[in-house]
């Protein structure tokens, strides 16, 4: 039934549009998260990738070219943390991959193998403006494996892929104690067993690189992925939410000159001098996220703070263990919006930032000649919980259109 | 921003100004504010005056004086809508029936509410003055409701409602569904969860009947059951059943019970109500739903829809909102009608469902749910359109009391979150006297 239905809403718009890739759209605002909005602005994109963007008044639409319009058009948006696609929404056993609890440092785990393209909450994401998500192995171990970047459509993970391996996912926490008596069954055990991993990674990466090759270590998948982040390759994903785990991440990082991207961050704003030092961005805990357990002191006004102290942040859907299955990150975006970040400041966090953390600044996040053709439509303020969603374009193919709910 | 305000400061305006524990002797007129009366049209510049706890004046502003006693607060610009009911809550850490059997009549929620949790301050932080607190959906009959207050004091009796002859106010908690299906003595199917139900509510027609019989023979009357005398009220729609639904065939399941039973009925959650919004109506039974942001999370709430409160209101049934807190935040309580006029539901439907409607359900129109004179002063002053995300609620009226107040230094904590949110009210007194409120925004 939805990859039917999938299909053929995709079908439908690459006869109506013409060339695959090809549409332009025009906003009574687009907020082209490059300088300021415009009034009545167009964005042409071609072959999937964004050829012009400017006033209606300069820049002409080409005759033949599909026209979507819509009151407001934003980048589409970038969700910067969620599991969707491994974890889904039916919540049993058999679509539940985004944790995987047989040992508590995995970072062999691709995300690419657990990815389900035709996951239901791939497609009510999109509907609500995300074009892109980071998502992958969840909070819940001391490594729990990698994540990935995807665009929300394509029947093939392969298809759907931006960037196969992003991070490396980290828990510090309380959710990532060991069970029934296993390791780590603390927070010291917690970064002791994270430094020695990182060390036994030091170790191994000298041993495959001398000569000698008969002195050469077995490879390990494992310690292979510990490697790239040691190198700097990829960031250290960590989900801290206590003021004291999150200064443990900046430790690590500290100590062994990695990158590390702080996820979640319930009690950021107590330690903001701390993290804008290290120089270290963070991926905030869902606006509406449960204050309860290690995020009890959790903040609508932490983003707005964060943003305010010139730390790179973006916001996220997390993760959601029962009903909801997930958050919609539009949703998010909308309680920070109206909790000190603004509009623009919650655009800014759900699209060019968040592309920017994830090291897609360059691709992703902002309408500007060169980019990916990815849009979101809305018939008025995106964030008003009444005004709807109208249209989706990924690489200039349009996936939504019509009211959103 | 960390909050550099100075300890003196705290101490003289928060730590030593106590709320008033009672109604104030004169009147306070709100002039200026948008009115949104629920019952009437609403009044863009009004005046909206309260009294010893009720409401003694609504109206336009030029038509409608101010007391000379009353003490006077410029409102401009801003909304007053009722308090805002909550149909189905978790909040005070509540507590019903255990793992001994699947119905058990006799629980009460009352002996288990923790009114000094953080979730009651948060609750007033949204905007809610009536609360119905529920146990949970894990068996048939998981114990007896209370409709709550949510007046500020620090014991269960601060915060019950009681009718005419003194009887606290509240409903029974019923489930069908997934929730209830468990190891025995729990059912395993539907058609037994069914069954078990009819099972007790005949042995409680019997009971009712052997009481009747009896006419105060003590020779005759039967043993006192704790649970038989509940399920009698239930009978006898004294006790209203809150049913947690959310099948298109477990809703209907619901309704053919209380049809068989002859007991008063108020369908919770209903995720699939747009499947059997017309059966709803036509049985005249209202639905509390709840707006989720996504489908699934448990496979009965696969097709949970924001159209629901749309779908039920085109079908002519009455629909009612609830947070089920903490599946949602009370804190955001006002987004489900948003969300619900999203969908396609009117403004004028969804704003009675997050009051008057949910009033109704409850059994308690006649005092809360709309600004009517002699109703009690239950109200929230909004800083914009009750459907805006941008709004927030400035403050929470309970009986003529105000119980939350955003430029408080503590009530916004709860409002807002941040260091402390977490704690208990009375906490937060002494965290505030040691360490200011630095850190904890």
């Amino acid at each position: 039934m939805r990859p039917a239905g999938a299909t053929l809403l995709l079908c439908l718009a690459c006869a109506s549009a013409g060339a695959t890739g090809d549409v332009a759209v025009r906003g009574e605002t687009v907020y082209t998260m490059a300088g300021a909005p415009l009034k009545d602005g167009v964005v042409i994109v071609r072959g999937g990738r964004i050829e012009r963007v400017g006033p209606a008044a300069e820049v002409a639409i080409p005759p033949g070219l599909r026209v979507l319009a819509a009151k407001v058009v934003t980048p589409g948006l970038v969700d910067a943390h969620t599991v969707v696609g491994l974890s889904g929404y039916l919540n049993q056993a058999h679509d539940q991959d985004q944790i995987e609890r047989s040992a508590p440092v995995q970072p062999e785990l691709r995300a690419v193998d657990g990815y389900d393209p035709e996951e239901r909450l791939v497609e009510w994401v999109r509907r609500f403006g995300v074009t892109t998500m980071h998502t992958g192995h969840g909070p819940g171990a001391l490594i729990s494996g990698q994540t990935m970047v995807v665009k929300t459509r394509g029947a093939t993970v392969e298809a759907a892929t931006v960037v196969p391996a992003a991070m490396v996912a980290a828990t510090l926490g309380d959710s990532a104690r060991g069970a029934e008596g296993k390791s780590p069954g603390n927070r010291a055990k917690m970064v002791a067993m994270l430094r020695g991993e990182l060390i036994a990674a030091q170790e191994y990466a000298k041993k495959r690189e001398a000569p000698e090759k008969d002195k050469e270590p077995a490879r390990s998948l494992k310690l292979d992925m510990l490697v790239r982040v040691l190198k700097g390759e990829l960031p250290l994903l960590v989900t801290a939410h206590r003021a004291r785990d999150i200064l443990s991440a900046l430790r690590v990082a500290s100590e062994f000159g990695i990158k590390v991207v702080l996820d979640g961050a319930a009690e950021a704003y107590l330690v903001k001098d701390e993290i804008r030092r290290a120089g270290v961005p963070v991926i905030v805990h869902p606006t509406m996220a449960r204050s309860s357990g290690e995020a009890e002191n959790l903040s609508f006004e932490t983003a707005a703070q964060l943003r305010a102290a010139g730390i790179p942040m973006a916001l996220q859907s997390g993760f959601e263990g029962y009903v909801p299955k997930t958050r919609v990150l539009l949703f998010e975006a909308a309680v920070a919006a109206a909790n000190g970040l603004g509009l623009e400041g919650a655009l800014a966090a759900s699209t060019i930032d968040a592309a920017r953390i994830l090291g897609l600044g360059e691709r992703l996040g902002s309408l500007e000649a060169g980019k990916d053709g990815d849009l979101a439509l809305y018939d008025g303020d995106p964030f008003e919980y009444t005004t709807h969603c109208v249209g989706v374009v990924i690489e200039g193919d349009v996936v939504h259109e019509g009211p959103d709910s | 921003m960390r909050l550099s305000v100075p300890c003196a400061f705290l101490a003289a305006t928060v730590v030593l100004a106590p709320r008033p524990a009672s109604p104030q002797d004169a009147p306070v007129a709100f002039v200026g504010a948008r009115l949104v009366p629920i019952e009437g049209p609403e009044i863009p510049n009004g005046v909206f005056v309260v009294h010893r706890g009720r409401i003694v004046a609504i109206g336009d502003a030029a038509a409608t004086r101010v007391p000379a006693d009353a003490a006077r607060r410029d409102v401009a610009g801003k909304v007053i809508l009722p308090g805002l009911v909550d149909t189905h809550s978790h909040i005070g850490s509540v507590e019903g029936a255990d793992a001994s059997a699947p119905l058990q009549p006799d629980v009460r929620v009352l002996d288990s509410v923790d009114v000094r949790s953080p979730q009651v301050q948060k609750a007033q932080a949204g905007g809610i003055t009536t609360v119905n607190v529920m146990p949970g959906s894990g068996h048939l009959l998981s114990g007896q409701t209370l409709y709550l207050k949510l007046r500020d004091g620090g014991t269960i009796d601060a915060l019950t409602m009681r009718d005419a002859d003194g009887r606290l106010r509240g409903g029974i908690k019923m489930a069908n569904g997934t929730n209830s299906r468990r190891a025995p003595p729990f059912p395993g199917t539907r058609a037994k969860s069914a069954a078990l139900v009819r099972e007790q509510l005949v042995k409680a027609q019997e009971y009712r009947d052997k009481v009747k019989t009896a006419a105060g023979d003590v020779k005759k009357l039967p043993a006192r059951d704790l649970g038989m005398e509940a399920l009698v009220e239930v009978l006898e729609g004294k006790r209203v059943v809150h049913f947690h639904t959310h099948r298109h065939d477990d809703i209907l399941t619901a309704i053919r019970l209380s049809k068989e039973f002859g007991f008063r009925l108020v369908l919770q959650h209903v995720s699939e109500a747009w499947k059997v919004a017309g059966p709803i109506a036509a049985a005249g039974v209202p639905s509390s739903i709840i707006m989720i942001d996504s489908p699934g999370g448990k496979l009965e709430t696969q097709e949970v829809h924001f159209r629901n409160g749309a779908a039920l209101e085109k079908a002519g049934a009455r629909v009612g909102f609830h947070t089920d807190d903490g599946i949602t935040d009370s804190r955001l309580f006002l987004r489900s009608a948003g969300l619900a006029v999203r969908a396609g539901m009117s403004r004028e439907m969804a704003l009675r469902g997050m009051t008057l409607s949910g009033a109704e359900m409850l059994d308690l129109a006649d005092r809360v749910g709309s600004l009517k004179v002699g109703k009690d002063a239950d109200f929230v002053v909004l800083s914009g359109d009750p459907l805006s995300v941008y709004t927030h609620v400035l403050e929470t009226w309970v009986d003529g009391v105000r119980v939350f107040d955003r430029e408080d230094v503590k009530d916004r904590l709860y409002a807002v979150g941040g260091y402390g949110a977490g704690r208990p009210d009375g906490d937060l007194e002494g965290m505030i006297a040691a360490e200011g409120a630095e850190g904890w925004q």
